[in-house]
């Protein structure tokens, strides 16, 4: 029950955190050289944006739900397991931005989905 | 005689300056890129498992008396914060994410997706040698399953109205 609390909160704010961060990155644009100075000034525009600032506590809250899995499961159980982001990145895109899912991508999500389940049987 | 040398000295500097040019677009246009995009790939794939298995390490030395409730949570939270793996692993995280939004600013979510696959091996080879957890055949399977739907997901159109035609 812990473990499912715990996955809910990693998959759920880091993947909400994800829309949030990539939608604040769309309207800064590409970044085109590697100065240090050009990078300061990059994340320094990035670190304005308020969307940037939602996206981060977000993914705040996902981490340190990953820290407490961390402490009682097995790495290489809990990464495979937060795979299943690409699931609900899927239908949270297609239920609040109403964005057409390919029949394409729900084939690669329900591969994921297959592959979590299979990881999740390994569990000790 | 002279003049037939001066004549091909010029045709073929006008020949390198040619050539230096089309170096210098296709530095532009092409190699430059996919350098930078190839660099940003392999920081992202090896620098985000690396993370995990750091905050891994550390939560397991932190972990054994976490029981998350608000009474002990921030003797916890002090716990965490002084071990050094975890502010490695948070370092390597930084280092992926810093990464990870140069990548996006540049090219598709749907190109660097598909890439970042291969992060879900490297997570499973890095918490074998480095944390020693054993990882039965039956993970290994569910490790390649996800790498392959991943990949799958990535392939496909990165946007709506592609989606459309499909």
């Amino acid at each position: 029950m812990r473990s499912f609390i715990l996955f809910f909160l990693i998959i759920a704010s880091g993947t909400g955190g994800e829309l949030c961060v990539s939608r604040a990155m769309r309207s800064i644009g590409e970044v085109h050289d590697f100065s240090p100075k050009s990078i300061l000034d990059f994340v320094l525009r990035a670190l304005r944006m308020p969307w940037m600032w939602i996206g981060i506590a977000m993914m705040s809250l996902g981490f340190f739900a990953l820290l407490a899995i961390l402490s009682f499961q097995d790495v290489s159980f809990v990464v495979p397991v937060s795979a299943l982001s690409y699931a609900a990145g899927a239908f949270g895109a297609k239920a609040f931005l109403g964005e057409r899912i390919s029949r394409h991508r729900w084939l690669g999500i329900a591969v994921v989905c297959i592959g979590v389940t299979i990881v999740w049987w390994s569990r000790k | 005689m002279r003049n037939s040398t001066e004549r091909a000295t010029g045709t073929s500097r006008a020949k390198t300056c040619i050539l230096l040019g089309q170096i210098n677009h296709r530095m532009r246009a092409g190699p430059g890129l996919h350098l930078k995009t190839y660099l940003s790939l392999f920081v992202i794939v090896i620098f985000a498992p690396l993370g995990s298995v750091l905050l891994g390490k550390g939560m397991k030395g932190v972990g054994s008396a976490v029981t998350w409730t608000p009474h002990d949570f921030l003797p916890v939270l002090l716990r965490i914060l002084s071990n050094g793996y975890i502010w490695l692993g948070i370092a390597s995280l930084l280092t992926f994410f810093v990464a990870y939004m140069l990548i996006l600013s540049w090219a598709d979510y749907s190109y660097v997706q598909p890439s970042t696959s291969l992060s879900y091996a490297t997570v499973a080879i890095l918490s074998h040698f480095v944390l020693g957890e054993l990882i039965t055949p039956l993970r290994w399977l569910g490790v390649a399953v996800i790498c392959t739907g991943v990949f799958i997901v990535g392939r496909t159109s990165p946007r709506a109205h592609g989606a459309k035609h499909e």
